[in-house]
């Protein structure tokens, strides 16, 4: 079975995020880049349940800029066999819709019977380009999902849906999302870090998956404008004498919340 | 064959389990109305939707399309996306607006992608300039401000909900089924569903004025109770941390945090909540934010108007006590 895990690289959410406000670009530089949570736990999944499937082989597909390479290669050292990287200058500050058109590019090329998503990534926070994908490639999607259960030819879960819980399926191929409820991505060991670098890396342009960056055809959402909130700063603290109770109560009446 | 406006802004409204329309719609509706002339959408299974038409134009629809795809409670996403693709061929929207719930995203993800359309996600506010719709942005918790519109076309925005507070005037009902070409896109099975029940007569967490919320210092799930007694005093809706959630207290959906819900009330309670910056990104547009927290250099103090270094255990009760006294 080929499981397709998409991973990202993001700025560390430890640290403080920021915006380039002439660019509207992510600062690189500003904060550590790491993986992304999520992903991580997608990738979890996948090596968990590949020791009870057939031949199963995890590539993990990114989009990101060339210095990700190193972040990436922690996904080959948690256990992962295969990476492929998508690195091109002229697509920073790709659109959802060129980044999910990319993407699907990718898996199509590297052939898939399973992707795994996680349903929001911490920098993007969208929450769309698993359904994106799966659009583009023509295939079910089973998102937001809280177990998982994978077979030769059928993947199954239960969803946290709006309303209630739901319990879905789909035939494969398929492109599903899990959400943070899986555990957390296990950590590589020393075994893991040697074997990765023996490991599979393909590093793919924008025009080795025959995709124009710049063509003028697709509507691409741009942004117009980027402003600084000015940051919050503390009010009264107080230490807890025995009344701070009636200090606070005395506090919001006077501020008419309560 | 009706005709709709120039300025036509189509709003996908979602519909709860049992017919109703989801607390989203008046919100969208309200974005759509200073924008352009709201026109609905409707997709439920069949003679699932009751009165979808009048509640709509309540809302401030002037036209109300009703569709009744094959699958619509059978199949995921596909059904609404094959019924919102009809609607947008007819009606030639200058934008589509969608909730930013799960089932929105999945809906606007696919349908932009089928229709090769710019997309924007979890905008706040919309309004429009010379050369269309925008969409207006709250990103990295709230930190930056970030405006969008498409290079042309028209956009798919999903909205966040409880973001906005406009309300459309209400217009006479007028609804017209959809009939809907089924795409043949494959779709993910829905094998069952159970409705969660709304057992809580609190406020709904998204949207509410008032949130207090618990984090890891509540220790255990009975010992949580005490940020529903505090809720309940102040009546406000419950939320908690990551961690909270994670040890099983309360369920994923009161999830405030970068990965939960992002809320903007009027007053933020929080008891035993470190403050980290991912609970930060969800939660420090409050208007007012109250802290209590026995480690004085909790983060949360960063941002708090009033912070009650203190133990929680003693600081709430007390804190209750003194509020019913004075309400009586
Ligand atoms: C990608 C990613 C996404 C995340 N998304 C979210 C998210 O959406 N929401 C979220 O909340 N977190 C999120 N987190 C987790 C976040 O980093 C923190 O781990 C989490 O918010 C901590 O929860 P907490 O404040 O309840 O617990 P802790 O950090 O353990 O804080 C507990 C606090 O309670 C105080 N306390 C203990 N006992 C008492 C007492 N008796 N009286 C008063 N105070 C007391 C302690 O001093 C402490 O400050 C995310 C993390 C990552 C990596
Ligand atoms: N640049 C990327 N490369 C690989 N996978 C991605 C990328 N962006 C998003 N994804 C995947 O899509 C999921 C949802 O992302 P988003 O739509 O940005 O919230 C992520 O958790 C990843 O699995």
């Amino acid at each position: 079975m080929r499981i397709i895990v998409l991973m990202k690289e993001v700025p560390d959410t430890y640290g403080e995020r920021k915006l380039n406000l002439e660019t509207g670009l992510a600062e690189r530089g500003a904060s550590e880049a790491v993986l992304d949570e999520i992903g991580e736990r997608a990738l979890e999944l996948a090596l968990t349940q590949a020791a009870s499937l057939e031949d199963a082989e995890i590539t993990v597909v990114s989009m990101a800029p060339e210095t990700a390479t190193a972040t990436l290669r922690k996904a080959l050292a948690m256990g992962a066999d295969k990476l492929v990287h998508i690195a091109d200058e002229n697509l920073v500050g790709a659109d959802l819709g060129l980044t999910a058109e990319v993407l699907a590019a990718a898996i199509r090329r590297t052939g898939f019977d399973l992707v795994i998503a996680g349903n929001l990534s911490t920098d993007g926070y969208g929450g769309v380009l698993p359904a994106m994908i799966a659009e583009l490639l023509g295939v079910p999607y089973a998102s937001a999902l809280t177990t998982v259960d994978i077979s030769a030819d059928r993947v199954s879960g239960t969803r946290e849906a709006d309303g209630g819980v739901m319990t879905v399926a789909a035939p494969l191929p398929a492109v599903i999302s899990i959400t943070e409820r899986f555990p957390a991505g296990r950590f590589p060991n020393f075994k893991g870090i040697m074997a990765a670098k023996k490991k599979p890396v393909e590093t793919l342009t924008a025009a080795d998956l025959e995709i124009d960056p710049e063509g003028l055809e697709t509507p691409r959402s741009i942004m117009l404008a980027v402003s600084e909130r000015p940051a919050r700063s503390a009010g009264t603290k107080i230490v807890d004498e025995g009344d701070a109770g009636e200090k606070l109560a005395e506090f919001l009446i006077q501020n008419r919340l309560a | 064959m009706t005709t709709f406006p120039e300025d036509s802004i189509l709003v996908l409204l979602e519909t709860t389990p049992s017919g109703g329309l989801a607390k989203s719609a008046a919100g969208l509706l309200g974005a759509a109305s200073q924008v352009g002339t709201p026109i609905a959408l409707v997709v439920s299974a069949s003679g699932a939707a009751s009165n979808a038409t009048q509640n709509a134009a309540a809302l401030g629809a002037k036209q109300v399309l009703t569709a009744e795809p094959e699958g619509a409670d059978a199949r995921l996403a596909v059904p609404t996306v094959d019924a919102l693709a009809a609607a947008a061929d007819l009606v030639r929207p200058d934008a589509v607006l969608i909730s930013n719930s799960i089932d929105g995203r999945d809906v606007a993800g696919r349908f932009a992608a089928r229709t090769r359309s710019a997309l924007a996600i979890d905008a706040v506010g919309v309004s429009r300039d010379e050369e269309g719709i925008v969409a207006h942005h709250s990103v990295y918790g709230g930190a930056y401000n970030v405006d969008c519109a498409p290079t042309f076309g028209a956009p798919v925005i999903t909205v966040r909900e409880g973001s906005i507070d406009v309300r459309a005037e209400a217009a006479s009902p007028e609804g017209a089924p959809l009939d809907v070409p089924p795409s043949g896109a494959p779709a993910a099975s829905i094998e069952s569903f159970e409705e969660q029940a709304v057992v809580s007569t609190r406020p709904e967490l998204r949207g509410a004025a008032k949130v207090v919320a618990g984090g890891r210092g509540l220790t255990s799930q009975e010992q949580f109770a005490l940020v529903d007694q505090l809720a309940d005093v102040l009546g406000a809706a419950v939320g908690a941390s990551r961690a909270a959630v994670d040890a099983g207290w309360v369920p994923n959906s009161y999830q405030v945090g970068q990965t939960g819900i992002s809320v903007s009330p009027q007053l933020y309670v929080a008891l035993g909540v470190s403050g980290a910056i991912q609970h930060r990104a969800g939660m420090q547009t409050a208007k007012t934010i109250v802290a209590i927290n026995k480690d004085p250099d909790a983060p949360i103090f960063e941002i708090a108007d009033f912070g009650v270094v203190g133990d929680l255990f003693d600081v709430v009760p007390q804190l209750i006590a003194s509020l019913s006294a004075r309400k009586e």
